[in-house]
């Protein structure tokens, strides 16, 4: 490494709806953190951080899965996800999973200490110097709530979103409020979900903007499915590692 | 109050096809968020006072037992009479008791959450005592048959003022007004002869002030005074938890209640009630009975949701809910909406009367960053999910699916595989000949594809071309070698 710095080693969780329905948010990540000088490792067993079962109520399937995301990003320096909601999982909750054994709480205090959401972590860890995308274009931020209100992502994805001198941010009111995703909630009571999210997309759309970018892939996928439903088939959906890469 | 949260969804779906409601909904929602949030800034540090205010209400909590005992001795001395009710049946039954005893055949009321927990109206009149509702939004409900309230500080938050106009032309028999001014002016005129005349005031009580035995009344209307300085008899309904040391911890919360609840600096009128009249004193009851409730309270000391008892009741956190703000109040089937409704009403009326609540969030956290006193609404609502599913409370299918899935995540081989043809799987779904973008119809995720649609996945999977690249980089080095 250039000035005998090692590099920070960086464990990439790509997270569960990643992997399935957008691999190319998980290489702009992956491109994102090597760009910041990391060196990044892609653990091949990673599957979810058992979030939707935690939230459901299953707390025995939740630990199971969060004692297996310890054991294979244990030893990685950083763990960085690509989902406010995925990190926030890890962060804020794990602690409260391992609970009732000390041991085993001690090593997830660890790991929570040492996961990020993507963009805290390249602003606030890896310092990223230069955001290697170029993409053009108007956008507007739909904060996510779990990374927002969990994890205080506000201020770190527009920071590097200004590195891109043709993008133009133009907020839209009500950024912080809820697209009304909420996990299994959206199929649980999908009318009550769906009502939501269209009051989402109309201030989305009067944000006059090419683009709606956010930070969770959950609440991209509620917003593109009631966007397109309501006959909007233009604005962009993006998740903010694929703007901040360009070119896709 | 019979509890219909059984029905949430079903009522939550009429609730979003009626339009009236919708606008009404979409209009009171952006004033309150907005007034609070003006509100809140007058604080030097709102914050730290939310911290303090949490930690003031968990000492309280903390020794409930003695600060309610403190509270007694203290009321007593001034004059009261403090009395227990385990349920709603014995609120009913101390109310009429007393009503009884004075020989009271009219009551005047101002808001009581209690007396809605506890059908108090109905009781009360069967018992031939005529309950007079006061407060404007109670009165309106009271005189369109006995409408449930949808909002806890704002029971009429469903309502437009032409539904009110309209239903006061047909109540009281005058020319349909259209001003709100108006409005209430002739609610006044209906209801003076009654505050003259009625024997006996109930009220609630926004907090127990246990070092001087004194109740806390926060209200905007007057009305909450002409109940409880006009009749003989003031009779206070309002539950155990509300109980405060001191009157310092009073001053704490009133910087945060009318603030987190309408946006206001000071509620319109704040009274402080102290023992029976005085022979020096002018007004106030020459009888005063507190009848302080349980019902379901004390069990949740020290337990799961303990938290839950610092509620002040303000509605911040409804006011600020994406659910509550689209389906309004009425859907959530008892007395309490929103996400404070979403723990209680489980709580109160059992967790398997109420099914649908702890499960009808998005668990956004709105309500826990709004919430004066702290209360860790998302949490509480993941733990009443945790109950439903230890009691089983939850469909089969879906407690098998999350145990065979939590199963298929621990093999990764079995994971890479299921998650490898299930995509290829959706891809194919989303072919429809035009494009191949999105699925209309998702038959295992019916609800989802109602009201929007399902974005295609790629087509491959993240680890399937991870491996692929890697494998790629891999020949290239081997053959530059």
């Amino acid at each position: 490494m250039e000035n005998g710095v090692e590099a920070m080693r960086v464990g990439l969780f790509v997270t569960c709806l990643v992997d399935m329905m957008r691999p190319r948010i998980g290489f702009a990540a992956l491109k994102l953190l090597e760009a910041a000088g990391c060196e990044v490792v892609v653990p091949a067993a990673q599957t979810c951080c058992g979030q939707p079962a935690y939230n459901s109520g299953d707390r025995a399937a939740a630990r199971s899965l969060a004692v297996k995301l310890l054991d294979e990003f244990e030893a990685c320096e950083y763990v960085v996800a690509p989902s406010g909601s995925c990190a926030g999982m890890v962060r804020t909750h794990y602690a409260d999973l391992a609970a009732a054994d000390p041991a085993l709480a001690r090593r997830m205090a660890a790991l929570s200490a040492k996961t990020y959401e993507l963009t805290d972590f390249l602003v606030n860890v890896a310092k990223l110097a230069r955001v290697p995308g170029n993409h053009v274009g108007s956008i507007t931020y739909h904060d996510s709530c779990a990374g927002l209100r969990e994890l205080g992502i506000k201020a770190q994805p527009r920071a590097l979103l200004a590195q891109l001198p043709g993008v133009t941010l133009s907020e839209m009111q009500g950024a912080e409020e809820c697209c009304g995703f909420g996990g299994t909630f959206s199929v649980k009571f999908g009318e009550i979900s769906a009502a939501i999210a269209e009051k989402k997309c109309d201030c989305i759309r009067a944000a006059g903007a090419a683009a709606v970018v956010g930070g969770d892939l959950g609440c991209l996928l509620n917003i593109e499915g009631k966007l397109r439903r309501m006959g909007d088939e233009t604005t962009q959906v993006l998740h903010v590692a694929e703007v901040l890469v360009g070119g896709f | 109050m019979e509890s219909r949260s059984m029905h949430f969804k079903a009522r939550a779906g009429q609730k979003l096809a009626d339009v009236v409601l919708q606008e009404n909904l979409k209009k009171a929602k952006s004033k309150f968020v907005d007034m609070r949030a003006k509100a809140i800034v007058e604080l030097d540090d709102f914050e730290a006072t939310r911290e303090a205010a949490k930690v003031l209400r968990n000492r309280a909590l903390d020794d409930l037992d003695l600060w309610l005992e403190q509270f007694e001795q203290q009321a007593t001395a001034r004059g009261a009479t403090v009395l227990w009710a385990r349920d709603g049946a014995e609120i009913c039954r101390l109310a009429i008791d007393i009503a009884r005893r004075h020989g009271v055949t009219k009551a005047t009321k101002s808001k009581s959450m209690l007396s809605e927990e506890a059908g108090l109206n109905q009781a009360l009149a069967a018992a031939g005592i005529q309950p007079v509702e006061t407060d404007l939004g109670e009165y309106i409900l009271q005189i369109n048959d006995n409408e449930p309230p949808s909002h806890i500080i704002a029971p009429v938050f469903h309502k437009s003022k032409e539904e009110i106009s309209a239903l006061f032309a047909r109540t009281h028999g005058k020319p349909a007004k259209d001003d709100i001014q108006a409005l209430t002016r002739e609610a006044r005129e209906e209801l003076r002869p009654h505050f003259l005349s009625a024997g006996m005031g109930i009220s609630g009580g926004n907090f127990l002030v246990a070092e001087t035995g004194s109740v806390a009344l926060v209200t905007n209307e007057g009305n909450g005074r002409m109940v409880t300085t006009l009749p003989k008899v003031h009779v206070v309904i309002t539950g155990i938890e509300k109980v405060i040391p001191t009157l310092e911890d009073l001053s704490t919360l009133m910087r945060l209640l009318p603030r987190s609840a309408t946006g206001q600096s000071i509620s319109n009128y704040f009274s402080l009630l102290t023992g029976v009249k005085r022979p020096e004193e002018s007004d106030g009851p020459e009888h005063l009975y507190f009848i302080l409730v349980d019902s379901g309270r004390a069990d949740m000391v020290g337990g799961d949701f303990a938290e839950m008892l610092r509620c002040i009741r303000c509605g911040a956190c409804m006011n600020h809910c994406p659910v509550y703000q689209a389906v309004g109040g009425h859907a959530y089937g008892w007395v309490y909406p929103g996400p404070m409704g979403s723990v209680l009403t489980p709580l109160f009326t059992g967790l398997e009367n109420a099914l649908d609540l702890p499960q009808a969030a998005t668990l956004c956290n709105q309500c826990g960053v709004v919430c004066p006193v702290k209360i860790p609404l998302p949490d509480l609502l993941r733990k009443l999910r945790e109950k439903q599913m230890e009691h089983r409370l939850r469909p089969l299918a879906e407690r098998l699916a999350f145990t065979v899935w939590a199963w298929v995540a621990r093999h990764p081989a079995l994971y890479a595989l299921g998650s490898k043809l299930a995509v290829r799987y959706l891809k194919w779904l989303a072919h429809d000949g035009r494009r191949n973008d999105r699925i209309r119809v998702l038959g295992m995720a019916p609800e989802w594809t109602q009201g929007r649609d399902f974005p295609a996945p790629e087509g491959k999977t993240f680890r399937e071309l991870y491996a692929l690249d890697t494998a790629r980089k891999t020949q290239t080095t081997e053959s530059q070698a």
